[in-house]
């Protein structure tokens, strides 16, 4: 990944990394995005060379979680810049801002650690705006004299910013949750809710067992549950992060919700299942793509915790209410 | 498209008397929340913010004030059954696939 150390510059021999991705690093990314070998996707934190930087080229700090360095290397591909990466245990910039761990403390810490003063001459440190939920940038400058500039979100507008003197456009000040961005989300969910869906068919293949006609005919109605439990993965896990805007309310679990009935109504028809059956089908559909679009709250970067703390009692309530009425009602249709 | 989360949920305060004017919280704030209008910091979309906590931390006179965390049910389920981490699980956490 690193080319060996070796370039000389005013802060001793530093590692040069190069800004083209090689194949490993793009099947580096695509395993991440399918959450595989995350824990281990690191880099080593501490001061690294783009180009062949000098006293006066931008010093621009990021997360020790691969994925973020790679992204900023490629960025800064046909720049000098001194890039010093924090040790936050192989966390994003965001999510390890929130912890604390991309925190004022490493910054500083680092900067000494680096002796970046001997690096630059212009005390100035770059930051990306995302970390700023974990750092405080006048305590950096009390603390170690460097004045934190943040830079864009994204860190393919760096350039951009650096060619502004480090200004920024309002666009690139902010978050934005595009459909592109929606989906990457989505493989990592995928993973985790696959086996809690496989265990759900399973269970269910076993109760339609139940009933006055046997398993003699709960084989003949396998395929159907089973159609019905990947029909509500699908839309749970992929369809609502994917229309999330065009779903109808704010609140996630109604948005959810939304998407159970549109499954619900679907599988009814297509199966043409007895009412109340069809009846049981599109409650569990509404009440189990409520409660993954609630969960889903996790996976965006604009809910809050207040308003996910005033719509979760009454979503689970309800959530767990329509489950219990919708299997009272599949179990009810196994014996008329 | 503009995402939008609940109305008036948000704990955002900004004590404008403190406030110097300086435009650090328009710098950090990924959400567009504040303007800078007569040498003071405006909230112009509350409705917008996240908590992420970022204009609190940054405000070098202290006018800003937010109850930060994260808005994830998994998270905020947790912590309501005593169980450890913020969010879905520290490395595997929902939040951090980029
Ligand atoms: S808490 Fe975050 S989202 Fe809310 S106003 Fe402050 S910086 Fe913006
Ligand atoms: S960071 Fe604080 S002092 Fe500066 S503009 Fe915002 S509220 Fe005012």
């Amino acid at each position: 990944m690193l080319t060996p150390g070796g370039l000389e510059t005013t802060a001793g021999p530093l590692v040069r990394v190069p800004t083209r991705w090689t194949w490993r690093d793009y099947l580096g990314a695509m395993a991440m995005r399918w959450g595989i070998g995350r824990d281990r996707y690191t880099v080593p934190p501490g001061l690294y060379a783009v180009g062949t930087p000098g006293e006066a080229s931008p010093l621009v700090a990021t997360a020790n979680y691969k994925l973020s360095f790679d992204h900023l290397r490629r960025a800064l591909a046909g720049l000098d810049a001194w890039v010093m990466v924090l040790d936050t245990k192989g966390i994003n910039v965001w999510c390890a801002a929130g912890k604390g761990t991309f925190g004022t403390e490493e910054v500083v810490r680092r900067l000494a650690a680096v002796a970046a003063g001997r690096a630059v001459k212009h005390s100035t440190l770059i930051l990306p705006q995302l970390g700023g939920p974990g750092v405080s940038a006048h305590e950096v400058r009390r603390q170690s004299g460097f004045k934190v500039v943040y830079g864009p979100v994204r860190a393919a507008d760096l350039p951009a910013f650096l060619r502004a003197g480090m200004r920024a456009t309002p666009a690139m000040r902010r978050v934005t949750f595009t459909l592109r961005e929606r989906l990457a989300v989505v493989p990592v969910e995928a993973v985790q809710r696959f086996v809690p869906a496989l265990v759900t068919m399973l269970l269910f293949f076993l109760a339609a067992g139940i009933g006055r006609n046997g398993y003699r005919v709960a084989m003949e109605q396998w395929p159907s549950l089973a159609v019905a439990v990947w029909a509500n993965f699908l839309a749970g896990v992929v369809l609502t992060p994917m229309l999330l805007p065009a779903l109808p309310g704010r609140a996630f679990a109604v948005k959810g919700a939304a998407m159970g009935l549109l499954t619900g109504v679907a599988l009814w028809w297509l199966g043409a299942y007895r009412p109340v059956e069809g009846a049981a089908v599109a409650l569990l559909s509404i009440a189990v793509c409520s409660f993954l679009g609630l969960m889903f709250t996790g996976c965006t970067p604009y809910t809050s915790p207040s308003g996910v703390r005033r719509e979760m009692p009454w979503a689970l309530r309800l959530q767990i209410a329509g489950a219990v009425a919708g299997l009272a009602l599949w179990f009810v249709a196994r014996f008329v | 498209m503009k995402m939008q989360y609940l109305r008036n949920v948000v704990s955002l305060r900004l004590d404008s008397e403190k406030c110097i004017g300086c435009g650090r919280c328009l710098e950090v704030c990924p959400h567009g929340v504040f303007v800078l209008a007569k040498g003071k910091s405006r909230i112009v979309d509350r409705d917008a913010c996240m908590e992420c906590g970022a204009c609190a931390l940054n405000c070098p006179v202290d006018a800003l004030d937010v109850e930060s965390g994260v808005g994830c049910a998994v998270g905020l389920l947790n912590t309501a059954l005593g169980r450890e981490g913020t969010c879905c699980g520290e490395k595997r956490a929902c939040c951090c696939s980029e």
